[in-house]
């Protein structure tokens, strides 16, 4: 195994689940995988971290959870954004962009 | 919103954990079967899949573990789990649970009382408004003593001090209350009107007392105390303006005191009437007329602090004032005032006598609480070490470290509980008996109770115990080598281990060592002063006050008529040796001194020559106590009135004032008597206030030659028998002269003698018993780990005999390690000792500090218990079958 670091940057696995659901409800493995794929396997969630943070955004009203039953009969917890999720999620988007912007501008300056 | 979702989704979990956590399970599993099942989409074999998944994942358990304990509600169920866990466990091992919840309950229960009394007398602020600006003024004698202040002396610095909202003096007074209900005499102080103003106290009832009031021929009106008006007069709201009969004259009641009023200055007072001093002192210009009582030194003197004005300031301010005389203000020699005066915070004051004693108490007793923690703490060691397989289980099985700590000091938090529970009972107990044991001198002993303040201290000691016990087992608990604690054969404890469980025995020796040898210095003590002669002769003495009172006794002759044929009709009883009166007993609690000047001592200044204590007896008092002659001759019935006055002075003032030079017929002026009195008589030197200070000067004069009768006397009695017997009968013999009269404080001699030690034996009973607690902990401790070390040791042991080693061989190896731990926690208890010894100083009398025979005699007794404690768990070693041993594992 390499030594590439695929963990999830500090403090962003919340606004990678609440943007990973604003698109469509999905379980918590659907989640893992959306954020693997997009960020074309970049980062890797810990599926601890990742049920951990669910049941945090659910507890804190960011989301809302329901049992359903997929295609083979058993039972799965979907996640979805609810409204307080969706604004959490704007300023966070806003928040991360202009602090990425700003780190960007740090690394881009000359001398 | 979210709060209110985060709390019903946590009651939520809570009341449906099935529930719950069998959704956490299924979604976890969801989860690896979905991870599973994407890896099979790329190809791989179901197994593959699967190890793949839990790969990427990692373990299941975990996992849900983790997700499971998310949210607050999982923390209060962890913490409920792991106390049934830890209540399961301490029902499994019984004698473990008691001895372990016993010793913490005496510990944490002797703390907690010890704190219930300490804390109300030392830290908490005295019960009235700005407590911080109270303050005590005195003045000084001729030898640096406090003395009271005189009425001229209050009177300048009310006039001319700058520093005081308000100063006020007290005296003690003792009225007879006569009525429908039987006649009573309660205590009470006679007051200047600022009085309750300066304490900051206001009647609940009635009215606080008026300045136009105190002066000679003013009203006569009189305040009383909740208990008093409960008790004397059935809470009746309408007793204000009723007349009550004081001392035979009419007093009208004008105030009630709340019930929470706290007279600290006179604890058992209950009634307040005004001093009626004449304020305008036409003495003051007349010193011919400085033998009024406005003159004696008998009040004491509180003030109020100014805002603004400290305790210095207001000291250098009477300083400047007793400094400077100015000719309104002309004092007389004996209040001149050269010592200046002493400005004493009250706080402090009404502590400095008990303060050493307190303090020593809490110091021993946080001596017992450390021992008790430490004996909890090796129980709770050697109870890990037989546990090491099962946490060796556990963490082998997923339990984190800190989840194991947890459980750990859950135990150990909860064996403190179920102690600190069963403490406030030891404490409730203990309280009792302080309060029972505690000495007259003990400053408000009502404040001492199991209040919030005590409640909370107990419950934060409780805490703070069963972390402090728990905190190195757990340590141990989780450093332990998973390998071999799961490995059945090896020992089940670690070096480690057994060389801290050493050293808190060696600790707990070192511990008992110094609370003994402090107990061993206070018994040496009290032997020594019960020892001490108090200067007469206290056996078959009968002792008892009386107080001639009332209008008919205004006239000194009526009362030296009283005086007189009181004395021949007690002389009558039967089983009367002889009697006396005297105006001052020794020991008694009874202080009145005078200044002195001696003739052969004409230096032209004002100065006196010291103060002495003034005995007017009857002729016959000296004879009657007992006291030795010296030189010279004792008082007899020519020292009358219209003889010139003779006076006898104790040893230590014939001593001091004439050395080398014969003091019989050198003549002195006491006190306010002008006339010169000529020493016709040496005695010896009588203990007064304490057997434990030293020789005080006195002068002794007959009544009738004294400038008055006092009204408040003490009857001594020498029975040829049982001094108790004669008391009904010497009570009747009283009352045949006037039955009116109260009699009180009806005491033998050798009691006011026991009394006179009280302090130092309340001090010496809490020592002892702590002593003996620090004792047979340390011995369990010790049994404890010397066993416990035999247990571990069988093999060896058993090995060892195989090979030829004798039971005495195996005997004196045992004993020998038992006995390092003693030796060395001895060695170290030494110099904790006289650390110790020294902070107990002041309790201490007629003995050093290192007292060599205190130390030996408690380094015996430890050693004899050590050796017993040992020799138990030896004899086992010795007598065990080696075949027995070796099988074991």
């Amino acid at each position: 195994m390499d030594d590439t670091n695929t963990d999830v940057i500090q403090g962003t696995l919340d606004m990678l689940i609440l943007k990973t659901l604003s698109l469509q409800p999905l379980h918590g493995f659907g989640i893992a995988r959306r954020i693997e794929q997009i960020s074309r396997a970049v980062f890797k969630v810990n599926p601890g971290s990742l049920l951990t943070a669910l049941r945090r955004l659910e507890r804190a009203g960011s989301l809302d959870a329901e049992w359903r039953q997929t295609a083979n009969s058993r039972r799965a917890k979907y996640y979805m954004l609810t409204r307080a999720g969706r604004k959490q999620l704007e300023s966070e988007t806003s928040d991360w962009s202009r602090r990425t912007a700003a780190v960007a501008r740090l690394l881009n300056a000359e001398g | 919103m979210s709060l209110w979702r985060q709390l019903t989704r946590g009651l939520r979990t809570l009341t449906h954990r099935a529930a719950a956590d069998q959704d956490d399970a299924d979604e976890v599993q969801h989860y690896f079967d979905q991870a599973a099942a994407s890896h099979m989409a790329r190809g791989l074999s179901s197994g593959d899949a699967r190890r793949a998944a839990r790969h990427g994942a990692g373990n299941l358990t975990t996992v849900r573990e983790a997700v499971r304990g998310y949210g607050w509600e999982n923390a209060i169920d962890t913490v409920l789990g792991d106390v049934r866990y830890a209540l399961r466990r301490l029902r499994g091992s019984p004698g473990f649970t008691i001895t372990t919840v016993l010793t913490l309950a005496v510990g944490i229960g002797a703390t907690t009382a010890i704190f219930g009394a300490v804390n109300p007398i030392l830290f908490e602020a005295l019960p009235y408004p700005e407590p911080g600006r109270l303050v005590m003024l005195s003045d000084h004698d001729g030898a640096g003593a406090r003395i009271d202040v005189t009425f001229g002396t209050y009177r300048e610095l009310v006039m001319r001090s700058r520093s005081f909202t308000a100063l006020a003096v007290a005296k003690p007074w003792q009225p007879t209350i006569t009525g429908r209900v039987e006649p009573e005499r309660p205590d009470g102080q006679r007051v200047s009107a600022s009085y309750f103003r300066v304490l900051g106290a206001v009647p609940l009832l009635g009215r606080d007392f008026d300045p136009a009031d105190d002066r000679p021929q003013g009203s006569n009106v009189v305040i009383v105390s909740d208990g008093f008006w409960r008790r004397r007069f059935g809470g009746d709201r309408d007793i204000i303006g009723r007349q009550i009969t004081l001392d035979g004259d009419g007093y009208t009641v004008i105030g009630v005191m709340p019930p929470g009023f706290a007279s600290v200055l006179a604890p058992a007072a209950e009634l307040w009437s005004l001093l009626q001093y004449d304020a305008s002192l036409p003495s003051f210009q007349d010193p011919a007329r400085h033998d009024s009582r406005e003159w004696g030194h008998h009040l004491t003197m509180v003030g109020r602090l100014l805002s603004a004005a400290s305790v210095d300031r207001a000291t250098r301010d009477v300083a400047q004032i007793a400094r400077t005389t100015v000719p309104e203000f002309v004092r007389p020699e004996w209040a001149s005032l050269t010592g200046g005066l002493i400005v004493h915070p009250l706080q402090q004051d009404v502590t400095s006598i008990v303060k050493p004693s307190l303090l020593a108490m809490a110091g021993a007793v946080l001596l017992v609480l450390m021992i008790a923690c430490v004996n909890v703490t090796n129980l709770l060691l050697a109870r890990a070490a037989q546990r090491r397989g099962e946490l060796a289980m556990r963490a082998a099985l997923g339990a984190g470290r800190s989840r194991i700590v947890r459980q750990l000091l859950t135990e150990s938090v909860l064996l403190a509980a179920i102690g600190g529970a069963l403490g406030l009972v030891v404490a409730e107990l203990g309280v009792r008996t302080l309060v029972a044991l505690s000495p007259p001198e003990l400053p408000r002993a009502g404040a001492i109770r199991i209040d919030g303040a005590v409640l909370a201290f107990a419950v934060g000691v409780t805490t703070l115990v069963g972390l402090v016990v728990g905190l190195l087992p757990a340590l141990y608990g989780i450093r332990s080598d998973l390998h071999s604690g799961l490995r059945r054969t090896s020992p089940p404890a670690g070096g480690g281990q057994r060389a801290a469980r050493g050293i808190l025995v060696v600790a707990e020796v070192a511990l008992a060592l110094v609370l003994l040898v402090s107990a061993g210095l206070l018994l040496r003590s009290l032997e020594r002063l019960v020892a001490v002669p108090p200067g007469f002769d206290a056996s078959g003495l009968l002792t008892m006050q009386v107080q001639v009172s009332g209008r008919q006794y205004d006239d000194g002759n009526a009362r030296y008529r009283f005086v007189a044929k009181a004395l021949d009709a007690v002389r009558q009883v039967p089983g009367v040796a002889s009697a006396a009166f005297t105006s001052q007993l020794p020991l008694s609690g009874d202080v009145d001194g005078y200044g002195v000047r001696l003739e052969a001592n004409r230096r032209g200044d004002d100065a006196g020559d010291g103060s002495a204590l003034r005995y007017a007896v009857s002729p016959n008092y000296v004879q009657a106590m007992g006291v030795r002659l010296r030189r010279g001759r004792l008082l007899d019935e020519h020292d009358a009135a219209g003889h010139p006055v003779a006076v006898v002075v104790s040893e230590s003032f014939a001593r001091r004032n004439f050395p080398g030079a014969d003091p019989i017929g050198q003549r002195l002026r006491f006190g306010p008597d002008t006339s010169w009195e000529t020493i016709v008589g040496v005695v010896g030197d009588v203990k007064q206030t304490s057997l434990a200070t030293g020789e005080t000067d006195a002068v002794y004069v007959t009544t009738s030659q004294w400038l008055w009768v006092d009204a408040r006397l003490s009857l001594v009695v020498r029975a040829t028998g049982d001094p108790a017997a004669v008391i009904s009968a010497v009570k009747a013999a009283i009352w045949s002269v006037d039955k009116d009269l109260p009699i009180v404080q009806v005491t033998t001699m050798n009691a006011l003698v026991a009394r006179s030690a009280a302090g130092r034996r309340f001090a010496l009973a809490v020592f002892e018993a702590f002593g003996f607690v620090a004792l047979a902990l340390a011995a369990i401790g010790l049994y404890g780990v010397v066993s416990g070390s035999v247990t571990e040791r069988l093999r060896e042991i058993g090995v060892r005999t195989a090979l030829g080693a004798s039971p005495s061989d195996i005997l004196g190896a045992v004993l020998r390690q038992g006995m390092t731990f003693t030796a060395l926690g001895v060695v170290i208890g030494l110099l904790g000792a006289t650390v110790a010894s020294r902070a107990i100083a002041t309790l201490l009398f007629d003995v050093s500090p290192l007292d060599p025979i205190s130390y030996a005699g408690v380094v015996a007794v430890l050693i004899s218990v050590s050796a017993i404690a040992c020799w138990v768990p030896a004899r086992r070693a010795a007598g065990g079958d080696p075949l027995i041993a070796l099988r074991t594992d």
